[in-house]
């Protein structure tokens, strides 16, 4: 027998991933968004948090997101393999094994809700427990393959990392935090639908039921209108409610307004190049909008 | 000699092993970081008390 063959070629084996394999387990684009909103909670709610609690509560709520991205890798590797955009992830691509995405995940869920609770109290802990479960069990394992209405539904888990860091400085629930909750979750509809319009056919061959495929593109304009004169509205809501200053108040309708007359460039535009450029034009200014949107909120919460 | 050959095992080629570096400086930075943190975190919570023992 020849030495090459009692020694198992160590190509055969799987999981032997690059670190840069487990960062992109945690979704490092999602988290720094969640990381943003999370910091517009704790320095709005004004609660006198100490900095290194702050930082060691953010990185907590920043855990928690990678394991709820984690969760979701582990549970979505077969649709993800199916996509061109998603078949190069760790998992689909065979250099982490499935169950370790999972092991991950599920120690870095309790670590980081363990933590939070230990740095700056339960309710912010349970609040970020609950979105993870939301995100990675209701979301991911529910509604995303099930109903057209998933990210509509889903969006709150998305939504809920600015209460969480509200609640981490404050150990309470403010209207304002609620504000700020119900702006992400009106804002994620639009956002991801103008996305689904482009991506209609990737959608349809994973299997996902995702509004254009299930209800048409047409129905999908409609929604997108809807939703875009609610994120007008609300975007202006912390103005209103006398929590944001005038320079919010201003931006938040001037960002309104454009962002309705793209949602209605969107519903007016059907057919070919122009219809996909119209749903392109929307999608990137909602990342825009919503960026700017908490960007004057934190620079008036620090003064 | 057979039994020399089998002592050999799992054999890794050279980026396997760098690759297996790789992760654990990375882990044992994680590590040292939050060694650091709870430290942190332990002072600015209990203050100079963090020293003092119960009686």
């Amino acid at each position: 027998m020849s030495a090459t063959g009692t020694a198992r070629p160590a190509e055969a084996l799987s999981g032997f991933a690059d670190v840069a394999d487990y960062v992109a387990l945690l979704k490092p684009r999602v988290m720094s968004l969640v990381v943003f909103t999370a910091l517009v909670g704790l320095v709005r709610a004004h609660g006198g948090i100490h900095p290194v609690i702050g930082f060691a509560a953010l990185l907590s709520i920043a855990i928690g997101a990678g394991a709820a991205g984690s969760l979701n890798m582990w549970w979505d590797a077969d649709i993800d393999a199916r996509m061109a955009r998603t078949a190069q992830r760790p998992i689909p691509a065979g250099r982490i094994e499935s169950g370790e995405a999972l092991a991950f995940g599920v120690v870095l869920a309790v670590a980081s809700v363990a933590m939070l609770g230990l740095f700056a109290g339960w309710l912010a802990a349970g609040l970020l427990a609950f979105t993870i479960f939301f995100y990675a069990v209701l979301y991911t394992m529910g509604l995303k393959r099930w109903t057209a209405q998933n990210i509509v539904i889903g969006g709150a888990a998305g939504a809920f990392p600015p209460m969480i860091g509200w609640a981490a400085a404050t150990g309470t629930i403010g209207l304002e935090s609620v504000l700020l909750f119900l702006i992400i979750f009106f804002w994620t509809p639009p956002h991801f639908w103008a996305l689904a319009l482009l991506r209609k056919k990737e959608y349809a061959r994973a299997g996902i039921p995702m509004l254009p495929v299930v209800a048409g593109e047409d129905e999908t304009r409609r929604q997108i209108l809807i939703y875009s004169v609610v994120v007008a509205v609300v975007g202006v809501a912390p103005a209103l409610f006398g929590f944001a200053g005038l320079i919010y108040g201003t931006l938040a309708s001037m960002l309104g307004v454009l962002f309705l007359a793209l949602a209605i460039a969107v519903w007016r535009k059907r057919r070919g190049v122009a219809a996909q450029s119209a749903a392109r034009r929307l999608f990137a200014f909602s990342v825009l909008y919503l960026f700017l949107l908490f960007a004057v909120l934190l620079v008036e919460g620090m003064r | 000699m057979a039994a020399k050959q089998k002592r050999k095992g799992i054999v890794l080629s050279a980026e396997q092993r760098r690759r297996r570096r790789a992760r654990s400086i990375a882990l044992a930075l994680v590590l040292a970081g939050f060694a650091i943190l709870f430290y942190a975190v332990t002072i600015v919570k209990l203050g100079p008390q963090a020293l003092s023992h119960p009686t």
